[in-house]
């Protein structure tokens, strides 16, 4: 039975070098970093360090790091905390119709609840923000931008640099000092240059569970000056921003796997590529009625997002579940809510489209012979549940 | 396998698996329905073979079934039922289960197939999760419809029966007709059907049921999803 996991976008396996830093501290080192004796101040010290090693890699200052429980805090915290820690200065938000659900939730709370007024910037097909479409939608009461990375689901990266630089010349026009930029960077973190000097961000969302992490383990990366009203209230640590004792074997894991990531990501990136359009190149040869979700030139190097046109994505990710595949489908029945992947028709598509996508994510186990294994075995379940569907959704719809 | 665990909550009058330890959340019957479903129509359909046609849903609303059948018309038998769903593994594996029901045992009558009820398809099915309930909803539909069709094309158009609403919601007694009928007055999310309606707001549960039927309602009334 094979055993071929490609759903890295939804969780990556613990890397074991992640593992064994993280052990002692879930063993005998378990002071709180509160404590005034020499059990808290080992911890105390491996927290110190921990955030050192990452204000290192992302080029920013160790006071400039917020530990959070992971992605969707992080990004709860930064649209929800600044929002309302600076709503005298502005009540306009701009983010992007395809945003993970925690940026994009977060907004519409403040949208629906609290008075806030919120732009959601449309991608074009390919599934790319031109920075444009950002400098356009700017007012003078914009405080917060949002707009992620690197899209979790289709994987298309976005010129995060530009439109940062874009966004810094307007307030700097308009003498807006309280006008911020965030980026939500958990999928681009480990492929991707993660210099926040560079991408002229004001915050930043990161997690460990997509870098071969502990899951539970994130930040936020907030530019001194940046004030945010907590989410949680009851005690110092964090600032008080995030208050609740720290989890400390989490944050050297998360700590280390961020170092690892960024300094394997060059070669990581080099060996996953050619998997990554194997992939794409063999599906869409050999399979018809097939399209490929997001822009093939910007696209992480681990992303494959296909639509199987007339399928449901449900079914196929069952199909491949049988045959030992792990993949994933944003589609209809497997997720709570029911809803087709809000970001395939964010891209324009319609429901039937939507309704067959499936994300394939490799990563740090993924070999040329899953590749090959996973060519071979997809044509004939497609094919059988072609067989089975009453369906043939015009191409108008779908090319 | 290490298989994602689904949470599945039982209400009254449900029959949904209450068994949180199984490491599928699908059971053995559903399985073998899915992965070798029987009597789906395998090629394009010479619908001159058939006397009773059924349909329900559209691929917009995530399922969509169609159901080719042969009545006997002496004795209104179901001799054969062959079928084809876009859909998710409940839609497939339950489409799959209904053909085997209605024709086993030298089939069931136009009568006995009509009363068959979307609790009857998840028995035989040994329970499907909460939420897929809709899927099974569906096939009985598609069988009533190509029921319907038989009466029309034998001129009993006595026997027809008109589609009566479906409570969708136990605790404020909110039917799919109110959810249609909201839909057409307007509403066309969630939060709009419940200032109508109150569906789900002491019932959350039934909260995934209503969202298809929004869906259903608007793509049928307004062309769009």
């Amino acid at each position: 039975m094979s055993d071929i996991y490609l759903d890295n976008a939804a969780t990556t396996p613990l890397d074991p070098r992640v593992l064994e830093v993280m052990l002692p501290y879930l063993g005998e080192k378990y002071g709180n970093p509160s404590s005034f004796h020499s059990k808290g101040k080992v911890a105390t010290d491996a927290l110190r360090e921990a955030r050192e090693s990452i204000a290192t890699v992302l080029h920013v200052r160790p006071d400039e790091i917020l530990f959070t429980s992971g992605g969707t805090e992080s990004d709860n915290l930064a649209i929800l905390g600044y929002a309302r820690m600076n709503k005298q200065f502005g009540t306009h938000i701009i983010t992007t119709s395809f945003e993970h659900h925690a940026v994009l939730e977060a907004a519409m709370r403040l949208e629906k609840k609290e008075g806030f007024r919120v732009t959601y910037l449309t991608p074009d097909r390919e599934g790319m923000i031109d920075p444009k479409q950002v400098a356009d939608a700017l007012c003078d009461d914009t405080i917060l931008v949002s707009i992620m990375y690197a899209n979790n689901e289709v994987g298309t990266i976005q010129p995060i640099a530009e439109i940062g630089n874009s966004i810094q010349k307007f307030r700097a026009e308009k003498n807006l000092s309280h006008l911020v930029f965030h980026t939500d960077a958990c999928q681009a973190t480990a492929y991707l240059d993660m210099n926040i000097e560079k991408l002229h961000v004001d915050m930043l969302t990161m997690n460990g569970p997509k870098i071969y992490g502990p899951k539970g383990t994130g930040l936020l990366y907030v530019k001194r000056g940046i004030k945010l009203e907590p989410l949680m209230f009851g005690g110092a640590q964090e600032k008080g921003i995030r208050p609740g004792t720290e989890d400390v074997a989490g944050i050297i894991g998360l700590a280390k796997a961020l170092e690892l990531v960024q300094k394997e990501r060059v070669a990581e990136t080099a060996r996953l590529i050619p998997f990554r359009d194997q992939l794409i190149d063999g599906i869409l040869g050999s399979i018809k009625r097939t399209r490929l979700n997001g822009s093939r030139e910007n696209r992480l190097p681990n992303n494959v997002n296909i639509s199987f046109i007339d399928i449901e994505g449900e079914a196929l990710l069952l199909y491949l579940d049988a045959a030992g595949i792990y993949a994933s489908t944003g589609s209809a029945c497997t997720s709570a809510s029911l809803d087709p992947s809000h970001v395939i028709l964010a891209l324009g598509f319609p429901y039937e489209v939507a309704h067959g996508s499936m994300r394939f994510s490799l990563g740090h186990e993924t070999t040329k012979e899953d590749i090959e294994f996973v060519l071979k075995t997809l044509p004939p379940l497609v094919a059988t549940l072609r067989s089975l569907s009453p369906v043939s959704v015009d191409e108008k719809y779908w090319l | 396998m290490d298989h994602k665990q689904e949470p599945v909550l039982g209400t009254k009058g449900d029959v949904a698996s209450h068994d949180q330890t199984k490491s599928w959340f699908y059971t053995d019957i559903v399985k073998e329905h899915f992965f070798h479903p029987k009597n789906f129509m395998e090629n394009d359909a010479d619908e001159s073979q058939y006397n009773a046609i059924g349909k329900v849903g559209s691929p917009a609303c995530g399922d969509e079934l169609r159901v080719w059948m042969k009545v006997n018309p002496e004795t209104e038998k179901i001799e054969e039922f062959k079928w084809k769903t876009f859909g998710c593994g409940s839609a497939i594996a339950s489409t799959s289960i209904a053909s085997v029901i209605v024709t086993e045992n030298g089939g069931m009558t136009l009568t006995e197939a009509r009363a068959l009820k979307p609790q009857d398809i998840m028995e035989r099915l040994g329970g499907l999760p909460q939420r897929k309930f809709h899927c099974s909803v569906l096939c009985d539909k598609a069988l009533r419809d190509a029921i319907n069709d038989f009466y029309r094309r034998t001129d009993q158009f006595d026997k027809m029966v008109v589609e009566s609403s479906r409570i969708i919601d136990p605790v404020s007694k909110v039917t799919d007709h109110d959810i249609e009928e909201a839909v057409l007055d307007g509403a066309q999310t969630i939060e709009q059907v419940q200032q109508k309606t109150k569906v789900g707001i002491g019932n959350p549960n039934c909260l995934p049921a209503v969202e298809e039927l929004i869906r259903f309602y608007r793509e049928k009334y307004f062309g769009a999803a």
